[in-house]
C-alpha cells in the first residue's frame, strides 16, 4: 500500500472558518479531512448532533457540500431514501451518500435505522464520530461511554463497560468496517478515500476526543487520541469484505510490551477521576483480550 | 394562481447559503494566538514542502499549506494544538488584537 503524505491530501477546505465548534474539537477536524477525502460530489444526512451545530443556523451553512438535516433516529433510512432517489435518476455512481452522526445517534437512538440500512445492503457511507457521551446537550451518558466515566447523569461513573457497536456492525457482514481516530487525520482520510469507491453500507467510527466533555486542556486533543492509540484501548483497523487488516499506526502496539499503561489515558481526563482500581483492571483485561483477538484474526 | 411555485421551486427555497463566519468572528474567542517562528518552522527554513502539522491537525482549517505557512487569526480559536504538534516547537501563543 502506497503511504500517503502531507502533500498528497486534498488541499482544498469544504468547511469555511468560523464555525461553532469548541476550540480544539476533534469532530471538527475529522469532518474536514471526512470531506476532502469525499470531495463536492457527496450528500450529507446529519442527524442532531454537535455536527448540527457546526452547520449553523437556518438561512445559512458552513459547507461547500450538501447537507441534509434528519431526525435523531432516521439517519439510516433518510440515507437509503437519498440513495433511492439517486439510483432512479441514474446518479449513484457519481454522488456519493454519506450519513454522519454522533455516538448517541447511533449506538443508541439511530441503531435500528442502521441496522435495517446495513441489512438492505443500501449503497453508502455511515460514520459515527464517537464523543463518548451526548456532548451537545450536555455530556449525558450514551452506550458508548466507557466504564468509569463521570457524566452528568453518571455522577459516581459508568457501571457498564462500552457497546461493541464494531461487532454488531461487522455481524451485518457489510462491505467495509472500520475505526479511525481523530489523532490520525491522513488515516482517517485513506479510510473514507477507500471507502468511496467501495459499493455496499460502509461503516467508519472514529473516536473524537471532547475537551469539556472529557475535561482537559483544548491544546491535549491531539495528544489524548494518540493515547488512546498507544495504550491498546482504541486499535485502528479495517475489515474489507470480512477480512481483517490491521492499519499501521497500530501493528506495532501487537506487541504487549510497547503498549502504555492505560493509566496514562484515563488519568489525563477529568472524567476518570478517582476511577477506582478494579475499573482499571477490568480495562486492562478489556485491552488483552482485544489484542488476543486481533492477533488470532491476522493470523488466521 | 399566477405564482404557483414548481416543485424543484420549494426544494431550493430550503437551500442555505454557505458564509466565511457563521458564528461571527470566532477570533475574539481567546486573546492568544499562534505565531510562527519563520527561523525554526521547518518548510520556511528549507523552503520545501513537507511537514505542515500546523496545518494537518488544526480542526479549524485556518492554516494555509503554503511556505511559509499562514494563519488566519481573524477565526483561529486559539486551541493551542499546532503549538503543542509543532516538531520544531516554532509556534508560540501570544496575545494578539484582532482589527
Amino acid at each position: 500500500m502506497n503511504l500517503v503524505k502531507v502533500m498528497d491530501v486534498q488541499e482544498e477546505e469544504y468547511i469555511y472558518p468560523g464555525t461553532r465548534m469548541c476550540a480544539g474539537c476533534a469532530m471538527a477536524l475529522i469532518y474536514r479531512f471526512a470531506l476532502k477525502a469525499l470531495g463536492p460530489k457527496t450528500i450529507l444526512t446529519v442527524p442532531a448532533s454537535c455536527l448540527t451545530v457546526l452547520h449553523g443556523m437556518q438561512g445559512f451553512c458552513t459547507t461547500k457540500v450538501s447537507v441534509l438535516h434528519t431526525p435523531f433516529a432516521t439517519t439510516g433510512a433518510s440515507a437509503s431514501g437519498i440513495v433511492a432517489s439517486l439510483e432512479e435518476k441514474g446518479l449513484n455512481n457519481e454522488i456519493c451518500v454519506v450519513a454522519f452522526a454522533g455516538d448517541g445517534g447511533t449506538v443508541d437512538i439511530g441503531i435500528q435505522a442502521l441496522s435495517g440500512a446495513a441489512e438492505r445492503g443500501t449503497d453508502f457511507i455511515y460514520a459515527c464520530y464517537d464523543n463518548e457521551a451526548y456532548m451537545n446537550t450536555g455530556v449525558q451518558r450514551s452506550g458508548a461511554t466507557p466504564q468509569g466515566a463521570h457524566t452528568t447523569t453518571t455522577p459516581g461513573g459508568k457501571m457498564k463497560p462500552k457497546k461493541n457497536m464494531l461487532k454488531i456492525m461487522e455481524a451485518h457482514g457489510i462491505a467495509y468496517v472500520a475505526t479511525a481516530n481523530g489523532s490520525y487525520p491522513i488515516d482517517i482520510y485513506e479510510k473514507f478515500k477507500k471507502a468511496r469507491t467501495m459499493i455496499g453500507t460502509k461503516y467508519i467510527h472514529i473516536l473524537s476526543p471532547c475537551p469539556p466533555g472529557w475535561g482537559y486542556d483544548p491544546k491535549e486533543t491531539i495528544k489524548i487520541g494518540r493515547l488512546a492509540v498507544e495504550t491498546g484501548f482504541w486499535p485502528l483497523y479495517e475489515i474489507i469484505n470480512g477480512k481483517f487488516n490491521l492499519s499501521r499506526e497500530s501493528k506495532k502496539y501487537l506487541d504487549p510490551s510497547k503498549r502504555k499503561p492505560i493509566i496514562d489515558y484515563l488519568g489525563a481526563q477529568k472524567r476518570f477521576k478517582g476511577i477506582s482500581d478494579e475499573d482499571i483492571e477490568d480495562y486492562k483485561t478489556y485491552i488483552n483480550n482485544l489484542w488476543d483477538e486481533i492477533k488470532k484474526r491476522i493470523d488466521h | 394562481m399566477p405564482n404557483k411555485k414548481k416543485d424543484y421551486q420549494i426544494i431550493l427555497a430550503s437551500i442555505q447559503k454557505p458564509v466565511i463566519g457563521e458564528a461571527g468572528i470566532t477570533g475574539t474567542w481567546s486573546k492568544l494566538k499562534p505565531v510562527i517562528n519563520s527561523e525554526k518552522c521547518i518548510p520556511s527554513k528549507s523552503g520545501k514542502p513537507g511537514c505542515f502539522n500546523c496545518w494537518l491537525f488544526c480542526p479549524e482549517g485556518v492554516v494555509s499549506r503554503t511556505i511559509p505557512p499562514k494563519i488566519n487569526i481573524e477565526y483561529c480559536k486559539g486551541c493551542g494544538i499546532c503549538k503543542e504538534e509543532c516538531p520544531a516547537s516554532a509556534i508560540s501563543m501570544e496575545e494578539v488584537e484582532i482589527e
